[in-house]
């Protein structure tokens, strides 16, 4: 029961579609000082990747979507190339 | 009273890193919903984007329980899993609050493969909620059409477009007069939270629809998953509504449409940056063809301000 490969029953862990951070184009940047604390960002993105607390975005996983950046009323985070 | 979203919970039942494309409306949703159910739920999802998402095994992107079944059962599914719950705890073997049940299902696995089962659910009103994200295709075996594909959109199997229009699957729940059932969309979340809480408050069967934009299956850029949710409520091309037990109330802005207070906005703005209608918009009838759609939008604006009186 303990072998994974014969007990098809998996457990919830992060990144458990790869490090899906490596999927980026254009990576997500805030400006803290435009930021009114509205939240949309935070309940929009479909990675869970931006921090209820303080917005911090985690780029291990964040795919570079562009919703939070879209749907900012604020327009304080931009979408900025991924150097390769 | 309308929950603000600070006062919503930080629990995710979608883990950062899932196997789920970039802007993905059917993970967006599923953590709003996630927000207003909690944590003691149990999920049920036939084979759809949501499946394939999950990862690879041993790994789960879902924080919560999840029972994969097969494509045509969500509605048995979604019943079994409710009544051996109730018997577990007629049996004193479960203790404490019963996890509230959901089917999270596709267009693909609602409006066609799982209809019949669905509506068994329905009329024998089991305990649990059925949620349909619905992308409007078979999006996860690469864009089929379904009868949830509108008119004139392009997939893989309607490469000149989608001859006959889609079916109204809300329409027919409606008439089940089940006890709780809405439609939402993603640019609503206020109102997404709120019918998702309200139907957890409900015993017996409640319908859940989302419109879910799809990305790589309509064509649009990933960004715009929420912009186009809401040119499709403002446009008239998706309405949101609740009812219980067949009593149904309009939700602004559709309400407002409906009443005639504001007008949609032009079609056309919601299909335009959809390459799924690219043909469609350059077609010689275009101004033919998007006349009757919003002829056809009007009618069903109209009917729906009717059956609201009932
Ligand atoms: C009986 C059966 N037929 C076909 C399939 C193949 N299949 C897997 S997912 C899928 C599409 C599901 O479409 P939908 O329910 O709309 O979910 P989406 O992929 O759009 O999220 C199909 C056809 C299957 N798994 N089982
Ligand atoms: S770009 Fe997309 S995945 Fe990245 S933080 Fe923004 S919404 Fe989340
Ligand atoms: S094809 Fe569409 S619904 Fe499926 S995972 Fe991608 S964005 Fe989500
Ligand atoms: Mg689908």
């Amino acid at each position: 029961m303990r072998d994974s490969c014969v007990n098809p029953l998996s457990r919830p862990v992060k990144g458990a579609g790869g490090p899906t951070g490596s999927w980026r184009t254009s990576r997500p940047v805030l400006d803290g000082r435009k930021c009114n604390n509205c939240l949309l960002c935070w309940l929009y993105c479909p990675e869970g990747s931006i921090s209820k607390e303080d917005r911090a975005i985690d780029y291990d996983f964040c795919k570079g979507c562009g919703v939070c950046a879209a749907e900012c009323p604020q327009k304080a985070i931009s979408m900025v190339k991924e150097e390769v | 009273m309308s929950v603000k979203i600070k006062d919503m919970p930080d629990i995710d039942y979608v883990l950062p890193g899932s196997a789920a494309c970039a802007g993905c409306p059917s993970a967006i949703a599923l953590r709003i919903v996630g927000k207003a159910l909690g944590e003691n739920a149990i999920m049920v999802m036939t084979p759809s984007c949501a499946v394939a998402s999950i990862g690879l095994l041993p790994k789960s992107c879902y924080s919560i329980p999840v029972l994969n079944i097969c494509f045509a059962s969500a509605g048995a599914s979604g019943g079994g899993l409710t009544l051996a719950l109730d018997a577990l705890y007629e049996k004193g073997r479960l203790q404490g609050e019963k996890p509230t049940v959901f089917t999270w299902i596709g267009d693909g696995g609602t409006y066609d493969i799982g209809l019949q089962g669905i509506s068994a659910a329905a009329e024998r009103n089991d305990d649990f909620i059925h949620f349909c994200y619905n992308n409007e295709a078979y999006s996860n075996t690469g864009v089929q059409r379904s009868g949830a594909t509108p008119l004139h959109a392009v997939t893989t199997t309607t490469p000149l477009g989608k001859e006959v229009a889609r079916k109204n699957v809300p329409l027919l729940m409606l008439e089940h007069r089940i006890p709780y059932m809405a439609t939402a969309s993603l640019a609503y979340p206020l109102d997404l939270y709120r019918k998702v809480e309200k139907a957890k408050s409900v015993k017996g069967f409640k319908y859940i629809e989302i419109l879910s934009p799809c990305s790589p299956g309509w064509k649009f850029a990933a960004s715009d998953t929420v912009e186009l949710s809401k040119r499709a409520v403002k446009s008239g091309s998706w309405l949101l509504w609740e009812a219980e037990y067949g009593k149904l109330t309009l939700n602004n802005p559709t309400r407002l449409l409906a009443e005639g207070k504001t007008q949609p906005i032009p079609v056309e703005e919601y299909l335009k940056d959809q390459g799924r209608y690219a043909r469609l918009l350059k077609h010689p009838q275009k101004e033919e063809y998007l006349a009757a759609i919003e002829a056809e939008i009007r009618r069903e604006l109209t009917f729906m301000a009717d059956r609201a009186k009932l």
